[in-house]
């Protein structure tokens, strides 16, 4: 399995690590190019408006949209999930595809930011064992006001607030698996979500 | 932990890591903050005058004005930054009640205390503080700096201490990564850094926190050269508003500093952007005009 990250800017590394951990092919992908032979890609955390700029000079919102509706996994990680939402409440460029309303900076700013164990009931078949609760980092995070018909929520702070959700082969999270030593997450995108499971 | 807990290590880290393979700028108004955030900074350093400027006019640099800093968090969605002076902790406190996401504990500015830096372990919002080599760059973090930069040299245009900073860092970084325990107590004594932390970065191969490259980046090409040195990031200072063109400038280093090891998109971008900073080379400053000797 070939997944692709998004490396044009933001924590794309740190994706790649934890899939090259679970024998995951990782690769940059930085062009258009760079999308063929994917099985699925990450759009890491990062600066949405930069990569906004980025992805429409180089010519990748299409290529990737096509991909995701194409039934290809597509998983964006806090800026990755506003560059997937339809709705973001603000003009920048998006791949537009998830049906999904995502207020950014929604939490304020960094002195805001924060850590949190969140119960998420799909991570829980991941692992034989006991569940246990996933490490979540939130940082100058979105979150998802409104979710559509087909959208499936994953994971809500106490107070009801979306921070996951899955959409058929499309997948977004306000937090950074990518920040943790767990796995769970990643091998959910790649043994569920990858399967059509 | 089913509460949220704010301020940790792990937020402060992480945000910097959110800005890796970015380019941070330097702008003076909420006009410059727009043309960078439109250019695809990843974040913006807001402060009262370039580095260049405030090497021209002399006198004591000081945290900016909040009105300005406000004016600039109000137009842009990216991080804002802003700087402190060398060890001035309530300059740093205003900047935190001010809102800012990340504090520069700066030798650009005027220092404020001269055997002292901030303890940067006190503050909820996380610091960057610059460095000439490895030692300096732990001793930071000890003090909690959740991000390191080269000091390089400010407002010169000239990207030789840039270079030399870097490579100062990242070479002691490769020669400790094969000791012993035992020699690296020795290399700590040497570079003045806390054991511990020399002890992790040769583990990890990395310092624990992300390292970007300042002081003196004014081209595409100087972003990527820094790039491939194999720091995380770049901060642009007067390169880009004290050039001739510096909305096209701002987008060519952020379209080199994403495809540095592409020479191909590195000429394309760097064609037809008139002229860069004018520039001083850091061989004609009198070493005690230098600002990267400012802290230790």
């Amino acid at each position: 399995m070939r997944i692709g990250v998004l490396a044009l800017q933001g924590d794309f590394i740190e994706h790649e690590k934890i899939l090259r951990e679970l024998n995951v092919h990782a690769t940059q992908v930085r062009k258009p190019s760079e999308l063929r032979e994917l099985d699925g890609l990450i759009i890491p955390g990062g600066e949405s408006t930069t990569f906004g700029k980025l992805a429409v000079e180089y010519g990748l919102i299409e290529p990737i949209r096509a991909m995701c509706n194409a039934g290809k996994p597509v998983w964006g990680t806090c800026a990755g999930m506003i560059f997937l939402a339809k709705d973001v409440g603000m003009r920048q460029p998006l791949v537009a595809v998830m049906d999904v309303q995502v207020k950014r900076n929604a939490f304020g700013r960094q002195v805001d930011s924060f850590e949190i164990d969140l119960d998420i009931p799909v991570l829980n078949a991941i692992e034989n064992g006991q569940p246990h609760p996933f490490h979540a980092i939130f940082i100058r995070a979105p979150l998802m006001e409104r979710v559509g018909k087909g959208v499936q929520v994953l994971a809500t702070l106490n107070d009801g607030t979306i921070v996951a959700a899955r959409q058929n082969n499309l997948l977004a999270t306000s937090f950074h698996p990518e920040l943790t030593r767990d796995p769970r997450f990643h091998r959910y995108f790649i043994e569920r979500v990858g399967k059509g499971a | 932990m089913a509460e949220k807990q704010i301020g940790t290590w792990a937020v402060k880290v992480g945000l910097a890591q959110m800005l890796k393979g970015g380019v941070i700028m330097d702008v003076t108004n909420a006009e410059q903050a727009k043309i960078a955030e439109d250019a695809g900074a990843c974040a913006v350093m807001a402060l009262e005058r370039v580095p260049a400027d405030i090497r021209r006019e002399g006198g004591v640099a000081r945290m900016a004005d909040p009105n300005k800093i406000v004016e600039i968090m109000q137009v842009v969605s990216i991080p804002v930054m802003a700087k402190a002076r060398i060890g001035h902790f309530v300059e740093a406190q205003v900047l935190q009640a001010l809102g800012v996401d990340y504090i520069d504990e700066s030798e650009v500015l005027t220092p404020a205390d001269e055997e002292n830096h901030i303890n940067k372990n006190d503050f909820t919002v996380p610091f960057v503080c610059g460095c000439r080599n490895l030692g300096e760059a732990l001793r930071r973090i000890g003090e909690g700096a959740a991000m390191i930069r080269t000091k390089g040299e400010a407002g010169t245009g000239d990207v030789v201490e840039a270079v030399r900073h870097a490579r100062a860092v990242l070479g002691e970084i490769r020669r400790i990564q094969n000791m012993r325990p035992d020699e690296l107590m020795r290399v700590a004594k040497e570079l003045g850094a806390p054991y511990e932390l020399l002890k992790e970065t040769a583990e990890l191969g990395r310092m624990p926190v992300v390292n970007f490259a300042a002081g003196g980046i004014a081209t595409p090409a100087d972003a990527a050269l820094m790039m491939q040195l194999g720091v995380d990031g770049v901060f642009v200072g007067s390169g880009i508003f004290k050039s001739g063109d510096p909305a096209n400038r701002a987008k060519a280093i952020v379209e080199a500093t994403t495809h540095y090891n592409d020479p191909d998109i590195i000429a394309k971008v760097s064609r037809g952007l008139g002229e860069p900073m004018s520039g001083l080379a850091v061989r004609s400053i009198p070493e005690k005009e230098q600002l990267a000797v400012r802290g230790w």
